[in-house]
């Protein structure tokens, strides 16, 4: 384990190094950014319009009991923009876009053309690696934007229309106005920034370090979905206790 | 490796004491050969006895246990030697990119170097395609060619660079017999077109005898004879013997042919 995570330092920072080449590597840029942010688009509402639907279900009755309807919006509101948006998304985006990049790369591994590259002095890091991290850097944070306001859509229709909620749009995005601030977005965005990088190195990392043939790169995409997936949560932790320190 | 150039002089290789272990296993077990500039040389043996590894070695991508590789007497230990000469492989599976189109694969040691404009890197892609008889394949994919092709492709993508070296690993496997044939003696074309030397590494032994200018035989790590093509026939060395005459037994081998090792293409 030492050993992939120090291996993982080193290809983030050969990454970095890389970087004055990503001019040059911006058509394979603009490819990744169409197949992470584009094709996972219609996923990410779906997905972002039922969180933001459960989480008003699961809450408002609740709040209701207790007389506290009117801060329903700023609780959901927040929620979603600070905590679920960029957590789920970044684990949608681990099982997607992760384990396409690691089965991708694990296959070039796997069959000799990451070594063909090599003999033709071309940097696997800055071909293969750079653009995917580039991209999804870029798209992570820019689909949870997206994903935001439509959680909250979904968290004010759900509450509007739910009997026993019944919270109308005007008072849940007034309650969301009067909590939710710019700052707030700007959290969620950054955290989802932070996970992007690692999914993106974790998932690159265990496509070059693929071995075996087919079973081999099944194997690289599991473990590059799940130690995405872990340190995400872990990550999570960690950058929740500095934002909130931060901003103190 | 240098930019290409219009001067294309060969080069000699030489292996001196050259070891190498995975996971304790030794593959290579004092490896020592030299071939002279230009020629076909042929290193052959069975499967698993270590041929690709020493290939590898020799254009840098295992770095060996011990011993060195030396390129016109200088050790490509260093980078800046290594880069010195201009060396291509082609790989037993071709390794083309699966996602770049055939002229894409053969430009990209260009594109990616920008050492000419598009449309220069254009004309190059289809002067090497030509020369392994693709021409005007270039926006095919290599999903929509055969195995035949893959490996011609990746012999157009090694020509581009103008190799002083080129190393070849099994150019013939998985192709039927008139497409090794037809590998073959593109092999021996280019050393007419290129004059560069060649490094061979197969265990079809109609290609080794039919292409080689010298050869050598490797078995479990270890070399067991250097010589001309002719040295090999007539070698008692059982170990060379029975890998040159190994047939099938009758009665499968009446529908055989009687020579197991035909004449040089």
């Amino acid at each position: 384990m030492f050993q992939n995570i120090g291996e993982i330092i080193i290809l983030f920072w050969q990454t970095l190094r890389a970087l004055p080449l990503a001019w040059h590597q911006r058509r394979k840029v603009v490819d990744q950014l169409f197949e992470i942010g584009n094709g996972s688009l219609m996923m990410v509402c779906i997905l972002s319009l039922f969180i933001g639907g459960v989480l008003a279900l699961q809450t408002g009755p609740e709040l209701v009991k207790r007389g506290l309807s009117f801060v329903l919006g700023g609780m959901v509101g927040e929620s979603i923009c600070k905590e679920l948006a960029p957590v789920l998304l970044a684990i949608l985006i681990a099982g997607r876009s992760g384990s396409a990049m690691s089965a991708e790369i694990g296959s070039m591994r796997v069959y000799e053309e990451i070594d063909a590259l090599r003999t033709m002095n071309i940097d696997p890091v800055s071909y293969l690696v750079l653009p995917r991290m580039l991209a999804i850097a870029l798209a992570l944070p820019t689909l949870v934007l997206f994903a935001i306001p439509v959680g909250w859509l979904g968290a004010a229709f759900i509450s509007a229309i739910n009997h026993q909620i019944a919270v109308s749009f005007n008072v849940f995005f007034q309650d969301l106005r009067d909590v939710v601030d710019a700052g707030d977005v700007a959290n969620g965005v950054f955290k989802s920034f932070v996970f992007a990088l690692a999914i993106g190195i974790i998932s690159c990392h265990q496509g070059l370090i693929t071995r075996g043939g087919p079973r081999g790169i099944g194997r690289s995409v599991t473990k590059a979905v799940v130690n995405s997936i872990v340190c995400i949560l872990i990550l999570d932790y960690f950058l929740t206790r500095f934002l909130i320190y931060v901003q103190k | 490796m240098n930019p290409p150039a219009q001067a294309t002089p060969n080069v000699s290789v030489e292996v001196r004491d050259l070891h190498k272990s995975f996971h304790g296993q030794e593959v290579l077990k004092g490896i020592n050969l030299k071939t002279a500039p230009g020629e076909i040389f042929v290193i052959m043996g069975p499967s698993g006895s270590g041929k690709s590894v020493l290939l590898k070695h020799i254009i840098g991508l295992v770095e060996p246990d011990s011993g060195e590789i030396l390129i016109q007497g200088e050790s490509i230990a260093s980078p800046d030697i290594r880069d010195k000469y201009r060396m291509a492989m082609v790989f037993q599976s071709a390794a083309l990119l699966t996602s770049l189109s055939v002229g894409e694969n053969v430009g990209i040691y260009l594109s990616e170097h920008r050492l000419y404009p598009p449309e220069e890197i254009a004309r190059i892609v289809a002067a090497k395609l030509e020369v392994v008889g693709l021409k005007g394949e270039e926006e095919r994919m290599p999903n929509e060619l055969s195995g035949g092709m893959q490996k011609r492709v990746a012999i157009a993508r090694a020509l581009v660079i103008d190799p002083q070296l080129i190393l070849f690993d099994e150019p013939t496997s998985e192709l039927d017999p008139l497409m090794a044939v037809v590998v073959g003696e593109e092999i021996l074309r280019l050393k007419n077109f290129t004059q560069a030397t060649s490094i061979v590494v197969t265990h079809d032994r109609a290609l080794a005898f039919g292409i080689a200018d010298r050869m050598a035989m490797i078995s479990e790590g270890e070399i067991l004879l250097v010589g001309a093509p002719e040295e090999f026939k007539d070698n008692a060395d059982p170990r060379i013997h029975d890998f040159i005459y190994a047939e099938l037994p009758a009665p499968h081998a009446a529908a055989k042919r009687t020579d197991p090792i035909p004449p040089k293409l």
